[in-house]
């Protein structure tokens, strides 16, 4: 279906249904405390916590550089990344650029957490590719509006291909349920309304549930946000 | 401020007393402890025989009341915010002493940022500001992870002090930062030992009282 390569990879089923979440913060009192809002809200969720982002990225397989077969193992096994913004050496937006410039990891949704709320931050974040912002402390009720994100993967993962709209309203981005039909090289007219995870092959799509884009599609190139996303997924 | 009750230990490299949270200090050498016998009321001691009240049967409601009061006293104070009640409601069967141990966590970390802090400040060559300010921004950090709004608010004045390079402003900044971190300590020791006796009182079960 929409899941074109790296999630196919993934061919363990009896894991499908738990979902792993990478968190990455130097605060061992922060690390505790996401370790268990990430646990309470889902059951099934398994969390490695490590403290920097060079860890992350060991990790994920992408420190040495190594070609895409050898970072097979644990990055594509990943639901989630959920950093903390300020970590010395390298930042929780350098870890968000290596990622998503990272052709295995880029589909990997990444959460940024910070306790500075300053816009242009999270501005840069969001433009760099992060699917959603969280200011310190993080609360159960944060924690809970990622099930969005990574249900998403998990669900792909089992094969489902269900709407992942259903109504969600997502404050800050939406799930990118219509970075299917459009592709940047994909800029053929589209009504505004287009925003359901049916298949590349048929652009002209039925409007799905509330949660439509808000800028219309066609206009991929208006909104940075929304064409870098899409380059991001595609 | 209440005098503290329970016991504080922070730990400085100086050798003269540095805390003034409570009466009654020992310097040993470089260690400041701070102890303060615990009235008998207060963490469940009866004061007729002594013995802790959840062992006596009257334990589990007067405790319950007691921790809820002290709890309210805090966030009354500003001490507490609802950051502090988020991380109750994650403590359960499953993790049944999940506060306790972030906030153990914590404490530990405090106070190493503490003893940084105040070696920073006391070099004799010229202070290193910035490396105060990462200290301090993982202070404030975990400050807030935890809901201890006050020791927070004072790590951002502490902090606004380091940015404008004001010594004497620092200084100050950090005598408060140890005195309120003292007192934080202090309530939250107080309210896990409530909280044990609690979890033992509704433990034991009596025969019927006349």
């Amino acid at each position: 279906m929409w899941s074109e390569k790296a999630d196919s990879f993934d061919l363990s089923p009896p894991e499908s249904d738990e979902v792993h979440v990478l968190a990455v913060d130097d605060s061992l009192v922060d690390r505790k405390v996401i370790e268990r809002l990430l646990k309470i809200s889902a059951c099934n969720c398994k969390v490695t916590a490590v403290d920097s982002g060079m860890r992350a990225l060991q990790f994920l397989g992408l420190d040495a550089e190594k070609s895409p077969s050898d970072s097979f193992d644990h990055g594509l096994k990943v639901d989630l990344i959920i950093t903390d913004y300020c970590m010395p050496g390298m930042t929780g937006y350098e870890l968000l650029k290596k990622i998503k410039e990272s052709s295995t990891l880029k589909q990997i949704p990444v959460v940024i957490m910070s306790s500075e709320n300053v816009l242009a931050r999270i501005d840069r974040c969001l433009e760099e590719g992060a699917e959603d912002f969280i200011v310190k402390p993080v609360k159960l009720s944060d924690v809970k509006r990622l099930k969005d994100y990574y249900m998403t993967r998990s669900e792909v993962r089992a094969g489902s291909c269900q709407d992942k709209a259903g109504g969600r309203i997502n404050k800050r981005k939406l799930p990118d349920t219509d970075t299917d039909t459009i592709t940047p090289d994909d800029l053929s007219p589209s009504p505004p309304s287009i925003s359901s995870s049916t298949p590349p092959s048929s652009p002209s799509n039925s409007p799905s549930s509330p949660s439509s884009v808000p800028s219309s599609p066609p206009a991929v190139l208006d909104s940075p946000i929304r064409r870098l996303k899409m380059t991001s997924t595609d | 401020m209440l005098p503290a009750t329970g016991s504080c230990q922070v730990e400085t490299k100086l050798q003269r007393r540095t805390n003034r949270c409570t009466p009654t200090d020992r310097v040993r050498g470089q260690q400041v402890t701070i102890s303060i016998p615990a009235p008998a009321g207060f963490v469940g001691l009866s004061a007729k025989t002594g013995l802790p009240l959840w062992m006596l049967g009257l334990g589990a409601d007067r405790l319950w009341a007691d921790m809820n009061r002290l709890l309210a006293f805090l966030f009354h104070q500003g001490i507490l915010d609802e950051q502090f009640l988020q991380l109750q409601q994650l403590q359960d069967e499953t993790s049944p002493n999940f506060v306790s141990e972030v906030v153990n966590i914590y404490f530990h970390e405090s106070e190493k940022l503490l003893r940084n802090l105040r070696a920073l400040l006391m070099e004799r060559e010229l202070s290193d500001y910035k490396k105060m300010g990462i200290h301090l921004n993982q202070f404030m950090g975990s400050s807030s992870s935890i809901g201890a709004k006050r020791v927070r608010n004072v790590c951002v004045a502490f902090r606004a002090a380091t940015e404008q390079s004001n010594r004497a402003g620092c200084l100050r900044a950090l005598e408060m930062l140890e005195q309120e971190y003292c007192y934080l300590k202090n309530k939250l020791h107080e309210l896990f030992q409530i909280e044990q006796q609690r979890a033992l009182a509704a433990g034991v079960r009596y025969p019927a009282q006349n």
